[in-house]
């Protein structure tokens, strides 16, 4: 088990830089999850950390010692990839242990460890089946096996779950947590699924266009997003975002506008008088109420424990997610205000968060 | 017209033309095998289209007999160019298609140029190269020009095949520990059998039925069948045996047909093998 340390790392192909200089701090045996759109950056930088990409600049750690140009089987490493990449022609058991044998482990070391990581993922009984016999959860479990069986410095997940259906995606969720606790070997584990980053990991590094926006535990980010990217990012329905201008008049301060429709708010960001400004307000933090924003109801979605309401007021498209059974019709209109204690202020140029006084 | 007859037309003229070319194709091989079969007096006075009356297997055993050296050339060329061309086209492939070699897009187009080059251009230059070095004649010397011809088209064959692999199967090894000898031997290469076999065919077909190399370079004592063949067929002297020439004919194309027969299915599969990924 190791640290791993990303300090400036960029990464160019050819003329195009795809990491604009990342840092990232990762703690032995801590699970850290890099997420980001699709093209963010975060599959490079994990391949970066393989010795599957050069790097261009910077420097990667690895329990302290620079691994930049070691080949990935210098790095103790483990990875398990997307499409599971087992080797066809081989059955599970051999899949598992091709990496003791090429360490040139005796047979029955080879065995008793594959025994052993068989056991953990529960895949004693399909140690001599072939990857084409198998599920797409069970193979996803041989991918896990193969580096489990290692016992290496780091685990690497490369979105090991997006060839999975929902229900045994939420399953392997579980059970990769529950094997980080157990085995406690640190882990990278890349997903463009914010909700996989949300329950599974230690630690979330938000990536965007080759940069990284925050670095936190999972709810420091939902409750604290360093920026609007961040904000829309996490979270899901994703936060809702009014433009406007803050005025303070009679010494509340409002969110006007653009068709001049008001946000009663509470406190706001000093001296932001007549300043440009984006609120962003979570839909669970939208509440019905007595006076606020008028909003006009669209598709109202009720999922039993809570509904979800469509709505559009001022110009924009917002979700508000009650707990209610307020069952309002399309075409209604609702007035909307936002929990005082949950609202974020965003600089309108910048995206960057302000906080309220 | 109802449907079902207009269905029945197109039926009849798809049938039609199937079967004329299939005569087409195979008349000449029926005029081979009757002629093979008759005796000289029967071929000189007879109809060529006839049947035998007294059918004789005498021609093929003189042809055969002929043959029978330039047969042992043949496989004796034949196995080491298709091992060889193959094993060295494999390795190339693989290594232009996981490995990012420098230069490797440009190495990649000089190969698809020399895949195109009609070989007799290159001759002459390859019969002093191979004088030089005192191969010129020898069964060496003809092993390395097959191979050397076979290459270009067989690094660009499983080049292509192993594009269409995933790449992670590739990576995967890499992390486990394998390295370039390794990842071929134990991941790539047990997963090539279907373009193995495309190029076992390509291969044998081709070597055997070359007649232009064979006769510049194998020299005297390793011409190949096809080149033997031709000296039994065009002999200016003497009676010529129609007979025995059939005979020794289709002796001579049997090996790439016997080949054909065997793997056609292969091949159909070795063909369509990359568009499906598995």
């Amino acid at each position: 088990m190791a640290s791993v340390d990303v300090i400036g790392v960029r990464k160019a192909f050819g003329h195009v830089e795809v990491v604009h200089g990342v840092d990232v701090t990762i703690r032995d045996g801590e699970f850290v999850i890099l997420v980001g759109p699709s093209g963010c950056g975060k599959t490079t930088l994990l391949r970066m950390i393989a010795g599957l990409e050069n790097v261009t600049s910077g420097e990667i750690r690895i329990g302290g010692q620079i691994v930049n140009d070691l080949p990935p089987k210098m790095r103790d490493i483990a990875m398990v990839f997307q499409n599971y990449a087992l080797y066809p022609h081989l059955t599970v058991g051999q899949n598992m242990g091709f990496s003791l044998k090429l360490k040139k482990a005796s047979p029955a070391e080879i065995n008793s460890r594959v025994a052993e990581a068989a056991e953990i993922l529960g895949l004693q009984s399909l140690l001599d089946r072939y990857p084409r016999q198998l599920s797409g959860g069970q193979r996803q479990r041989v991918a896990m096996g193969r580096a489990i069986v290692r016992d290496p410095q780091v685990f690497l997940f490369d979105e090991p779950l997006s060839n999975l259906d929902a229900k045994l995606r939420v399953a392997m969720r579980a059970e990769i947590k529950e094997l980080h606790r157990r085995l406690a070997t640190t882990t990278v584990y890349v997903t463009h699924d914010q909700i996989e980053a949300m329950t599974m990991a230690d630690k979330i590094v938000v990536m965007h266009g080759g940069i990284v926006e925050q670095i936190g535990a999972p709810l420091e980010l939902y409750d604290r997003p360093a920026n609007q990217f961040v904000a829309g990012f996490i979270g899901s329905p994703a936060m809702n975002f009014l433009s406007g201008t803050l005025n303070v008049k009679g010494g509340t301060p409002h969110l006007t506008l653009a068709d001049g429709a008001e946000v009663p708010l509470h406190k706001a960001p000093a001296g932001s008088d007549g300043r440009p400004m984006v609120l962003g307000v979570r839909p669970e933090n939208l509440l019905v109420a007595q006076e606020g924003l008028a909003a006009e109801v669209g598709v109202v979605e009720p999922m039993g424990s809570e509904t979800q309401i469509a709505v559009k007021a001022g110009g924009h498209a917002l979700i508000c997610l009650i707990r209610d059974r307020l069952m309002p019709k399309p075409g209604d209109m609702l007035r909307l205000a936002p929990e005082p204690a949950h609202v974020h202020f965003f600089e309108a140029e910048t995206g960057r968060r302000i906080d309220a006084v | 017209m109802s449907r079902a007859r207009k269905h029945l037309a197109a039926r009849v003229a798809i049938y039609t033309c199937l079967i004329a070319m299939a005569l087409f194709v195979l008349g000449p091989l029926y005029v081979m095998v009757i002629t093979s079969l008759k005796h000289m007096s029967e071929i000189s006075s007879g109809n060529i289209l006839a049947l035998p009356h007294i059918p004789t297997i005498a021609p093929w055993l003189v042809s055969a007999h002929k043959l029978s050296a330039g047969f042992l050339n043949s496989v004796k060329i034949l196995i080491p160019s298709v091992i060889i061309s193959i094993a060295v086209g494999a390795i190339a492939g693989y290594a232009l298609q996981f490995w990012r070699l420098p230069g490797a897009s440009l190495l990649v187009l000089i190969l698809l140029i020399g895949a195109f080059i009609p070989y007799a251009v290159f001759i002459y230059p390859l019969v002093r190269i191979l004088a030089f070095f005192g191969l010129f004649g020898t069964l060496t010397g003809i092993v390395i020009v097959h191979t050397t011809f076979g290459l270009p088209v067989m690094t660009i064959l499983f080049k292509n095949f192993y594009s269409s692999l995933p790449v992670e199967l590739f990576k995967a090894a890499r992390v486990d520990g394998a390295g370039f000898w390794r990842i071929f031997a134990s991941i790539v290469f047990p997963m090539s059998t279907p373009i193995v076999i495309v190029a076992v065919i390509l291969q044998v077909t081709g070597i055997w039925n070359d007649f232009l190399l064979g006769l510049v370079f194998a020299g005297r004592d390793n011409m190949p069948m096809t080149v033997e063949l031709n000296n039994i067929v065009t002999t200016t002297t003497g009676t010529r045996f129609y007979n025995q020439d059939m005979a020794a004919t289709i002796l001579t194309a049997a090996v790439p047909l016997l080949v054909y027969l065997v793997s056609g299915r292969w091949f159909v599969r070795g063909i369509t093998a990359g568009a499906v990924k598995g």
